[in-house]
C-alpha cells in the first residue's frame, strides 16, 4: 500500500514537472517567438489591419465590420452591413465596453428569426426603393437579411452592394454609375477563382465613397 | 462560377493538399515514434521532467503516466483561472468562478474545448497563452501517444511493453506539433490573424456614432499562435466567442481552407504512420479509405442540405446564410462544419444551430460515429481501430472462426475491452441528455423550443462526451448544472476509453502472432473497408437513431 502511494506520488510529481516544462516551451517560448517574427515581418496584419482614411485618421479594421448609424438608425448615406443580431456586450469585467462576437443561434423554424428576417427584408426594400427605382423582394440577397456567424462580418455580397447603389447615389448626389464603379472597384473575387465567395468590404467601400463625395464638393466649391 | 461548383472545387483542392502531405507526414511520424535517438532539446526536457525516456512501460505504467499528467493539467488550469484576477498580464480580468473554471479545465485537458465562457471578455493573456494554448498542444500529444501505444500493441509480440509515455508526449510536441504550428501561425498572420500582446484598446470608427464615442474597443492577443494549434491539435477552443467565424481568427477564404486542412492533416496522416509501424502500408490504406469515404459522403450531404436551405426563415431569406460569413459562403462553411465534427475539433466558422435541420443532424451524427472519420489526433485512429476489431469480430461470427486482426487473436478479453470502449460515450450522451430533459431547470437554458430545443441539449452532451466541443450555441451552458455535468462527461468520455485502449494494447502486445492462413479475413481489401463502414453506421445508428429522430430528424422533416 505504502509502496503504491509512493509510486503515485512519484508519477504525479513527474507529471507536474512535465507540465511546467512544456508550459515554458508551448506557452511562453512559442507564442513569444511567433509574436516576434510576426511583429517584425507583418506588423500591420499582426496588429489588426487598421485602415486610415484620406486625412490619416484610423477609421477601423479592414477585417472587422462596424455599424453606420446616425441617431441610432442606419445612415442612408453609407453602405450598410449585414444585420448583427447575435452581437453582444460584455457582462463580466464591465469597466470595458468590449464587443462580444457571436451568432444568433436561432434555428430555421425559430419565431424570432422568421420575424427578424421579415423585418429586415421589409426595411431593405423600403430604404432602397428611391427615385422611382423599386426593389423587388426577390432582389434581396440572403446576406442582407441574416446575421453572420461572428456578427462582425466586414463584407456584404456584391448583390447587396449593388442593391444599395441607387439609395447611396441619391443621398450623396452622385450619379449611380459612379457608385456602381466604386462597388466594382471594391469587389473581391474568389481567391484563385474558386476559394470563398465574392464580397465587398463595406468599410473600404464607404471610405472610397466619402472620398468621392468630398472630391465632388471641392469641385463644386471651386465652381 | 456557381457557389456549388466553387464549393466542390474547394473540397477537391483540400483533398489534393491532404494527399500531398499524407506520405511525408505519415512517414515522419512513424520515424518519430520508432526512433531511438533523442534531440538535444528533448534531453533537456527529460532532465526537467526527471524521466528516463528509454525505459519501456507496460500498459498500467503507460496509463498511469497519461492519467497523472492529465490530472495535474486539470488542477493547474483550474488554479490558473481561479487566480487570474491577481495575475499580471491578464488585462485586469477577474478570476473565473469555480464551476466554470472546472468545466474549462476539464474541457481543455480532455481535448474537447467546450467553452461556456466568452473568450474575449473572460480570459486574459496569461490564461489563454500559458494555460489554454498549452493544453491544446499537450492534450493533442497525449492523444497521439495513446494511439501510437495501441499501434505498438499490434506491431509487437511476446512483450507487454508499449513504449515510454514521456518520450511519446515530448516527441509529439517537439517534432510534430510545434514545427507545423510555427509555420502555420505565420501563414495565418499573413492572412490577417492578429498576433500581439496589446491590452484592450480603442480603435477609431468611420462614423462618430452616439454612445460609441467614435470607436470600438478590442482585445489584443496571441491569436494566430493559438488558432493554428487549435485546428492542428483538433482542439477547437476559440480565442474569441465567435471562434473561427471571427475575422481575427479566420480572416479570409484562404485562411479558412488552410484551417480545414490543419484539422484533417494529422488524423489522416496517422493511418500511414499506422501502416508503416505494423509493417503493411495497405492496412493503413484500408483504414484511410474508410475514413475518407465517410468524410466525403458527409461533406457532400452537408453541401446538399445547406445549399437547398430548407426551413421557414431560410426560405424567406433566400438562403441558409444565418450564422455564416460572407467571405466563406455556404460551400466553405459546409466543408468546415463536417471536418470539425468528424474530428474532435469543434471549432466553427459558422454556427451549427442555424444550420438546416438535416445539416444540424449531420454535425451530430458525425460526432456520434465516435469521431473516427478521420477523428481527433490520435483518438481518431484508436477509435477506428476499435471499430476494425468489432468488424473482424462480426465477420468471425459469420464464418464461425476465431477472429484475428493484424496477426493478433481477437479473443474474449480483447472484445470485452473493445465493447467497453464503444459503450462509454453513448452511455454518457444518452444518460445525461435524458436526465437533463427530465429535470426542470436545464431546459431554461434553451434558446429555441420544440425539436430544436431538445437538439441543443443532445448536441451539448454529444459534443462533450465525444470531446468535440462545438455547440448548438443557443444553449446557455454557463450554469452549475451544465458546467458540472458536461465537465464530468468530457473527462469520462476522454479518459475511460483510453483505459480500455491501453489495456487492449497491452493484451495484444503479449500475444504471439498467428500465421496468416487461407481462412484469414483480408483486412487490407476493399471488402473489409465496406464491412467497416457498415459496422460503424450500424453501431451509431442503433445507438442514436431514437434520439436523433426526436431532434434534427423531426425538425428536418417538418421543414
Amino acid at each position: 500500500m505504502n509502496n503504491s502511494a509512493a509510486n503515485t506520488g512519484r508519477v504525479l510529481w513527474a507529471g507536474l514537472r512535465a507540465l511546467l516544462v512544456l508550459t515554458v516551451v508551448c506557452g511562453v517560448l512559442y507564442p513569444l517567438a511567433v509574436t516576434g517574427i510576426a511583429q517584425a515581418a507583418l506588423p500591420w496584419r499582426a496588429n489588426g489591419s487598421e485602415v486610415k482614411d484620406a486625412s490619416g485618421t484610423t477609421v477601423g479594421s479592414a477585417l472587422i465590420g462596424q455599424t453606420y448609424l446616425t441617431d441610432g438608425k442606419p445612415d442612408p448615406r453609407w453602405f450598410q452591413p449585414r444585420p448583427s443580431n447575435g452581437l453582444g456586450t460584455n457582462s463580466v469585467n464591465t469597466r470595458y465596453r468590449l464587443i462580444l462576437s457571436g451568432a444568433t443561434n436561432r434555428s430555421g423554424d425559430n419565431a424570432d428569426l422568421i420575424q427578424w428576417v421579415e423585418a429586415a427584408k421589409a426595411a431593405v426594400i423600403r430604404d432602397n426603393s428611391v427615385n422611382g427605382h423599386t426593389v423587388k423582394p426577390s432582389d434581396v440577397p440572403a446576406d442582407a437579411v441574416t446575421s453572420s456567424g461572428s456578427g462582425l462580418d466586414p463584407h456584404i455580397s456584391p448583390a447587396y452592394a449593388k442593391l444599395q447603389a441607387h439609395r447611396v447615389a441619391a443621398r450623396n448626389h452622385l450619379p449611380v454609375t459612379e457608385v456602381d464603379r466604386l462597388i466594382a472597384a471594391h469587389t473581391d473575387d474568389r481567391v484563385l477563382g474558386f476559394i470563398g465567395e465574392p464580397r465587398v468590404n463595406v468599410l473600404q467601400l464607404n471610405i472610397a465613397l466619402r472620398d468621392a463625395v468630398e472630391g465632388r464638393d471641392v469641385v463644386e466649391g471651386r465652381g | 462560377m456557381s457557389p456549388v461548383l466553387a464549393g466542390v472545387l474547394q473540397l477537391l483542392a483540400l483533398t489534393v493538399a491532404l494527399g500531398l502531405s499524407y506520405r511525408p507526414l505519415g512517414d515522419h511520424m512513424a520515424r518519430v515514434y520508432s526512433s531511438d535517438k533523442h534531440l538535444r532539446v528533448e534531453k533537456w526536457i527529460y532532465k526537467g521532467i526527471g524521466a528516463d525516456p528509454s525505459v519501456e512501460m507496460r500498459w498500467p505504467a503507460y496509463l498511469r503516466g497519461v492519467l497523472a499528467f492529465s490530472a495535474v493539467g486539470v488542477l493547474f488550469l483550474y488554479l490558473l483561472q481561479r487566480v487570474q484576477g491577481a495575475l499580471p498580464g491578464s488585462l485586469g480580468f477577474v478570476s473565473i468562478d469555480p464551476d466554470q473554471a472546472f468545466n474549462t479545465a476539464a474541457s481543455f485537458v480532455a481535448n474537447t474545448n467546450w467553452q461556456s465562457y466568452y473568450g474575449e471578455q473572460a480570459m486574459g493573456h496569461v490564461v489563454q497563452t500559458g494555460g489554454l494554448a498549452v493544453q491544446n498542444f499537450v492534450s493533442a500529444a497525449v492523444g497521439i501517444a495513446v494511439a501510437v501505444a495501441l499501434v505498438r500493441g499490434f506491431a509487437r509480440s511476446r512483450t507487454g511493453e508499449l513504449g515510454n509515455f514521456w518520450a511519446d508526449l515530448v516527441r509529439g510536441v517537439v517534432r510534430v506539433l510545434l514545427p507545423i504550428s510555427v509555420v502555420g501561425a505565420l501563414v495565418l498572420v499573413a492572412c490577417g490573424a492578429i498576433q500581439n500582446f496589446a491590452g484592450i484598446h480603442e480603435v477609431g470608427q468611420f462614423l462618430n456614432e452616439q454612445g460609441m464615442g467614435g470607436s470600438q474597443q478590442w482585445n489584443g492577443g496571441a491569436v494566430a499562435s493559438q488558432e493554428v494549434i487549435k485546428e492542428l491539435g483538433t482542439n477547437g477552443g476559440g480565442y474569441f466567442n465567435a471562434n473561427s467565424a471571427h475575422p481575427f481568427e479566420n480572416p479570409d477564404p484562404l485562411s479558412n481552407l488552410f484551417e480545414i486542412y490543419l484539422i484533417l492533416l494529422i488524423p489522416f496522416a496517422l493511418t500511414r504512420t499506422f501502416g508503416r509501424m505494423v509493417g503493411s502500408l495497405r492496412q493503413g490504406y484500408a483504414i484511410l479509405g474508410t475514413m475518407a469515404a465517410i468524410w466525403l459522403v458527409f461533406t457532400g450531404l452537408m453541401m446538399w442540405t445547406e445549399f437547398a436551405g430548407r426551413g421557414p426563415a431560410f426560405e424567406l431569406a433566400g438562403g441558409a446564410m444565418e450564422g455564416k460569413e460572407t467571405r466563406f459562403g455556404i460551400g466553405a462553411s459546409a466543408i468546415f462544419s463536417v471536418a470539425t465534427t468528424l474530428t474532435s475539433t469543434g471549432a466553427v466558422n459558422s454556427f451549427h444551430s442555424s444550420y438546416t435541420g438535416f445539416g444540424g443532424g449531420i454535425t451530430m451524427l458525425g460526432m456520434q460515429l465516435g469521431e473516427i472519420a478521420p477523428g481527433g489526433v490520435g483518438s481518431g485512429l484508436y477509435g477506428m481501430l476499435i471499430m476494425a476489431i468489432i468488424a473482424v469480430f462480426i465477420a468471425g461470427l459469420m464464418v464461425g472462426r476465431t477472429p484475428e486482426y493484424l496477426g493478433k487473436k481477437i479473443g474474449t478479453r480483447q472484445i470485452k475491452f473493445a465493447a467497453c470502449y464503444i459503450l462509454v460515450t453513448p452511455a454518457l450522451v444518452l444518460g445525461f441528455t435524458a436526465v437533463a430533459m427530465a429535470l426542470d431547470t436545464p431546459s431554461h437554458s434553451m434558446t429555441n423550443s420544440g425539436a430544436h430545443g431538445f437538439s441543443e441539449i443532445l448536441y451539448a452532451y454529444t459534443s462533450g462526451a465525444n470531446n468535440n466541443g462545438s455547440a448548438f450555441a443557443g444553449l446557455n451552458a454557463d450554469t452549475q448544472w451544465f458546467n458540472s455535468t458536461i465537465g464530468i462527461a468530457m473527462l469520462l468520455g476522454r479518459f475511460l476509453p483510453m483505459v480500455f485502449v491501453l489495456a487492449l494494447a497491452g493484451s495484444l502486445a503479449e500475444q504471439t502472432p498467428v500465421p496468416e492462413t487461407a481462412g484469414t479475413l483480408r483486412t487490407e481489401k476493399p471488402l473489409f473497408t465496406g464491412l467497416l463502414v457498415g459496422t460503424i453506421l450500424i453501431i451509431a445508428g442503433l445507438t442514436y437513431f431514437p434520439a436523433l429522430a426526436l431532434g434534427p430528424l423531426a425538425e428536418g422533416l417538418a421543414a
